[in-house]
């Protein structure tokens, strides 16, 4: 393999074999990205705290485990983490007043993973507070923008995340999804975004939004990437209660050059008024590109999909307002002073949280309030029942199911932030297989009027492998993945 | 308002009660953590951990001991144990409850249907127990604004101790019942090993609701909750005062509302601490975090194994097979600790009277000198096996009753009674010679009972008795003094 100029282009996978090899050093792939990050790091704000002199400190030990032969797939490979995800050595905020500073004591379950592997931590990435939008734009300390166009949001909630992936500024990130927060900016982005299953990845050390929905994946330059990832942060975890304890496996297994005798499911009610043509072109082309490959194209049907994203905004908020009442000022983070106990709560969460956290603590506290419990809460699991049938129906006839990953192109910073309905929207075909705790993954799929569309895949729970394999085989017949944006 | 207006009813007057006792779950570690659960002499908040913190991105895991801890105590409640149960989520905003809400049970609790046998004046009842479910306990604030410069400080040591509600349907009718309600079951939770039902140590707390009916149900009271209730002297009194206050409030036609009342056990009175209106919005939904539970059928069996005899079923058996009085039974059956105790001392010896003669030393003069000695309950001065021989030496006349006493006082640990007993020179004299010498010397120092003896006053025997008891050093039996004096005060 002939190295690049520049280190940053390499994949993770690339890399691996290249400081296996001793063509490079953890240290020169780190520098490489310390640099790139200086570059481009004032026009895409990716990061909310850079980690340079621990990276380098990581990057030289890792650079003494590769000498010894201690090598593991991410040792020595830098890579960037929500700043949703607990780390003992950067500040943890969720992008959120409240807990502007604060220090985590312990790290999560996937950090420590990461940590034991000897991977590079450069920084941790922008987000909406509390994970909470579909634009970054949430954050309490300022917008991300998309690498693809300097007025255009990276998608959120792991803007940040995808952002750094697509401008070079990390070979690999993390970011959680919830209702499409990795999905969605990765199809903003141009990148690979992983949801797993529901269960596959543990929880532990991550600040939650939805408990039921949360799933922690990857952003990668590529298919295989984000395999590697998956696979070293993936499972039982015996802190997190929801961890699966299902066998982990390379999850490249899958991979090949056709998808001969692949059943794939198009769902009928994965086209909605408002879709964007150019969207709509770009999944029409990969259709065409999955059926060349050899794979059969079904139609399957959905009938539920209407109502995910109602019962998403009852779910969601619900958990979300019972997650968020632990930050009171008492124990950690900002407390504003008032004049007793009860001013002193209205103060620090009044000042603390955004505007986006407040509407959603209110939606979730009205949902589950006596008297409209049954009407919303249980009517909502309810329907999140027949959501989750309604893909298991679907997947006795196919392998996996293909839409696309959002109705539109990354819209304009602003354009939306006061219609948060308009907002919400964006995560219209993500939003079900959170509901359904179902895996997902965004590939890039084109452009349109130069900016990039995502197609999403969905799979059947704990099958990732199928997933990334149709994945993989879509991934370099299309060869968008080789496009990379200039910043 | 949320009130009855009342008529004096033309029915009498019954009252209805009902207890909720919060008991913590005797584990070693957190309902959700592995910090120890035992918190009572450690410093502030050193028990603690992201977890019981409440720390962001922090997860609970379930504590496998105190499910089925609490599962054992639904079977010696005579639970029913479903098939499945689940946590919720109970919300509400307080500086010693760390994630703004606690993982307890809402509508699926672990255990359901159960009773409990009282006994009150001699008759003996089922109360109902609707409930049994499982939940954590909170942090404790401190309020000592001089001695911490005007804060209040949060310690969470005691944050996610496992806590189980017992929660009893409204059957209990006199506070006299509820007192005994309460006794009942704290000593099953104390026999199964369930907690240590320290009321003093807050490890067993209980709120009551106490409402007034007419017989024929013409009227019916608003239910009044009463907290603070600190011991059970104290449920007792503050359900007699609340008792009588709704009593006198229907009679004298006043409003009753349903509302919160706090005990104030200095001056024996409730007061109103918050009306129905003000009451929380507990917002319950299922615990994402931790799945559902499946109990199997495997498991509440195992569990059963591990229940044991009831303490009332034992009370009945030493009764009914050892030939012990009913209330020395129920006295060995107030802790698990003592009636093992006893069963260990009397080894399987129940030959007619044994059992009693040993519940005699053991509830009289063992724990009597275990009382002023300061010892819990449960402690005991000496072993089982130290009992039973002291009580063998009594039985077989080795030992006066007044020397046995002796020999327990004197007794070191591990001691046997015998060698204490020869240590002391307290063995019975069984030469007959000097039971005789020791009446000759007492009738000579006793001339006047002699005489009044020998006029006729056959009680002036007793004198005479103790005369010569006190000149054997309390060695000779009664028996062999009292016919040594007989054949003396006879013959001449």
């Amino acid at each position: 393999m002939s190295l690049p100029d520049d280190l940053t282009l390499l994949t993770a996978a690339e890399s691996r074999v290249a400081l296996d090899n001793r063509e490079i050093s953890s240290v020169e792939l780190t520098n490489a990205y310390l640099s790139r990050i200086e570059k481009v790091e004032p026009h895409i704000h990716a990061y909310l705290h850079l980690m340079t002199d621990m990276a380098l400190s990581q990057a030289n030990s890792a650079d003494q485990r590769i000498e010894s032969g201690d090598v593991s797939d991410l040792t020595g490979i830098p890579i960037a983490l929500k700043d949703i995800l607990c780390t003992t050595d950067a500040p943890t905020t969720a992008a959120s007043k409240i807990l502007e500073g604060y220090m985590s004591p312990y790290d999560a379950t996937v950090v420590a993973r990461l940590r034991e592997q000897g991977a590079v931590f450069l920084g941790k990435t922008n987000t909406d507070e509390f994970a909470m939008g579909s634009s970054t734009e949430n954050s309490a300390f300022g917008p991300t923008i998309n690498p693809w166009g300097e007025n255009r949001v990276p998608g959120g909630s792991s803007g940040g995340s995808a952002a750094s992936v697509a401008a070079r500024e990390a070979t690999i990130s993390l970011g959680s999804d919830t209702g499409g927060s990795i999905r969605q900016p990765a199809g903003f982005c141009s990148v690979v975004g992983l949801k797993p299953t529901y269960g596959r990845v543990s929880r532990f050390g991550l600040l939650p939004f939805a408990s039921s929905l949360d799933q922690i994946g990857p952003f990668a330059r590529t298919v295989e990437d984000a395999a590697i990832m998956l696979r070293s942060i993936s499972g039982r975890d015996k802190m997190d209660s929801t961890s699966a304890p299902i066998d982990v496996p390379s999850f490249t297994e899958k991979f090949g050059a056709d998808l001969k005798g692949v059943k794939i499911g198009v769902a009928k009610e994965y086209s909605v008024e408002g879709m964007e043509p150019g969207v709509d072109a770009a999944v029409k082309a990969a259709l065409k590109q999955l059926e060349d490959l050899g794979a059969e194209l079904i139609e399957v049907s959905l009938p539920h999909t209407e109502y995910a994203l109602a019962t998403y905004y009852i779910t969601a908020p619900a958990e979300a307002s019972a997650n968020l009442a632990r930050y009171d000022g008492v124990r950690f983070g900002n407390r504003i002073e008032g004049d007793d106990l009860i001013d002193t709560y209205k103060r620090t969460r009044g000042q603390g949280f955004g505007p986006e956290v407040k509407r959603r603590i209110m939606l979730g506290t009205y949902a589950l309030s006596s008297g409209y419990y049954d009407a919303y809460y249980v009517k909502a699991q309810k329907v999140r029942t027949l959501i989750k049938q309604d893909f298991d129906a679907a997947f006795e006839q196919v392998d996996a199911i293909v839409a696309p990953t959002s109705p539109t192109v990354a819209f304009e910073l602003g354009s939306r932030t006061n219609d948060p309905y308009a907002m919400y929207l964006a995560d219209v075909f993500t939003i079900p297989a959170n509901m359904a705790g179902i895996p997902g993954v965004s590939v890039p799929a084109g452009f349109s009027d130069g900016m990039p569309v995502g197609l999403q895949l969905l799979g059947k729970a704990f099958d990732e492998s199928t997933l990334l394999g149709i994945a993989h085989a879509y991934e370099q017949a299309a060869g968008f993945y080789k496009e990379l944006a200039e910043v | 308002m949320n009130s009855t207006t009342t008529q004096a009813p033309a029915a009498t007057l019954k009252t209805v009660i009902g207890l909720e006792v919060h008991a913590q779950v005797l584990t070693r570690s957190k309902m959700y953590c592995s910090c120890s659960a035992d918190y009572a002499n450690a410093e502030p908040n050193t028990h603690v951990c992201m977890v019981c913190l409440g720390l962001p991105g922090a997860l609970p895991v379930m504590n496998q001991q105190a499910i089925e801890t609490v599962i054992r105590t639904g079977l010696a409640l005579n639970c029913e144990i479903p098939d499945y149960c689940k946590m919720d989520r109970k919300n509400y905003v307080y500086p010693d409850l760390p994630k703004g809400y606690q993982i307890s049970q809402y509508d699926l609790p672990l255990c359901i249907n159960g009773s409990l046998e009282i006994t009150v004046d001699g008759v003996t009842r089922t109360a109902g127990i609707t409930r049994v479910h499982i939940e954590e306990d909170t942090g404790r604030l401190v309020h000592d604004i001089a001695a911490n410069e005007g804060l209040s400080l949060v310690d969470l040591n005691r944050s996610g101790v496992p806590l189980m509600e017992i929660v009893g349907e409204p059957d209990l009718t006199t506070p006299e019942e509820a007192r005994e309600y309460l006794v009942a079951l704290r000593r099953i939770l104390r026999a199964i090993g369930a907690s240590t039902g320290n009321m003093e140590e807050g490890a067993f707390r209980c709120d009551a609701n106490i409402s007034v009916r007419a017989e024929d149900g013409s009227f019916i009271g608003p239910k009044v909750e009463i907290k603070n209730m600190n011991s059970f002297r104290a449920v007792e009194r503050a359900l007699k005062y609340e008792e009588i206050r709704q009593r006198e409030a229907v009679a004298n036609g006043e409003e009753l509302f349903q509302e919160t009342r706090g005990w104030v056990d200095a001056q024996g009175i409730t007061v109103s601490q918050r009306s129905k209106e003000a009451a929380h919005d507990y917002r319950y939904f299922p615990e994402p975090d931790l799945p559902p539970l499946h109990i199997s059928r495997e498991l509440v069996t195992s569990i059963a194994d591990t229940v044991g005899e009831l303490p009332v079923d034992r009370e009945r058996r030493f009764a009914a097979e050892l030939g012990l009085s009913g209330s020395d039974a129920a006295l060995l059956n107030t802790e698990r600790g003592i009636a093992d105790f006893f069963e260990e001392a009397i080894a399987g010896n129940t030959s007619n009277g044994y059992p009693q003669q040993v519940a005699n030393w053991l509830l009289n003069d063992v724990m009597g000198f275990a009382r002023t000695r300061g010892m819990a309950a449960d402690e005991f001065p000496i072993n089982s096996g130290q009992l039973r021989e002291l009580v063998n030496l009594v039985v077989g006349k080795q030992l006066t009753g007044t020397a046995a006493k002796t020999v327990l006082a004197e007794l070191a640990v591990d001691e046997s009674p015998s060698a204490a007993a020869e240590r002391l020179n307290l063995l019975a004299m069984d030469d007959n010679g000097a039971v005789l010498d020791a009446a000759r010397e007492a009738m000579a120092a006793q001339p006047a009972a002699v005489a009044d003896f020998r006029s006729g006053k056959q009680a002036a025997i007793g004198r005479l008795m103790g005369e010569t008891m006190k000149r054997t050093g309390g060695r000779a039996n009664a028996d062999d003094v009292r016919a040594a004096l007989l054949s003396l005060l006879n013959e001449e």
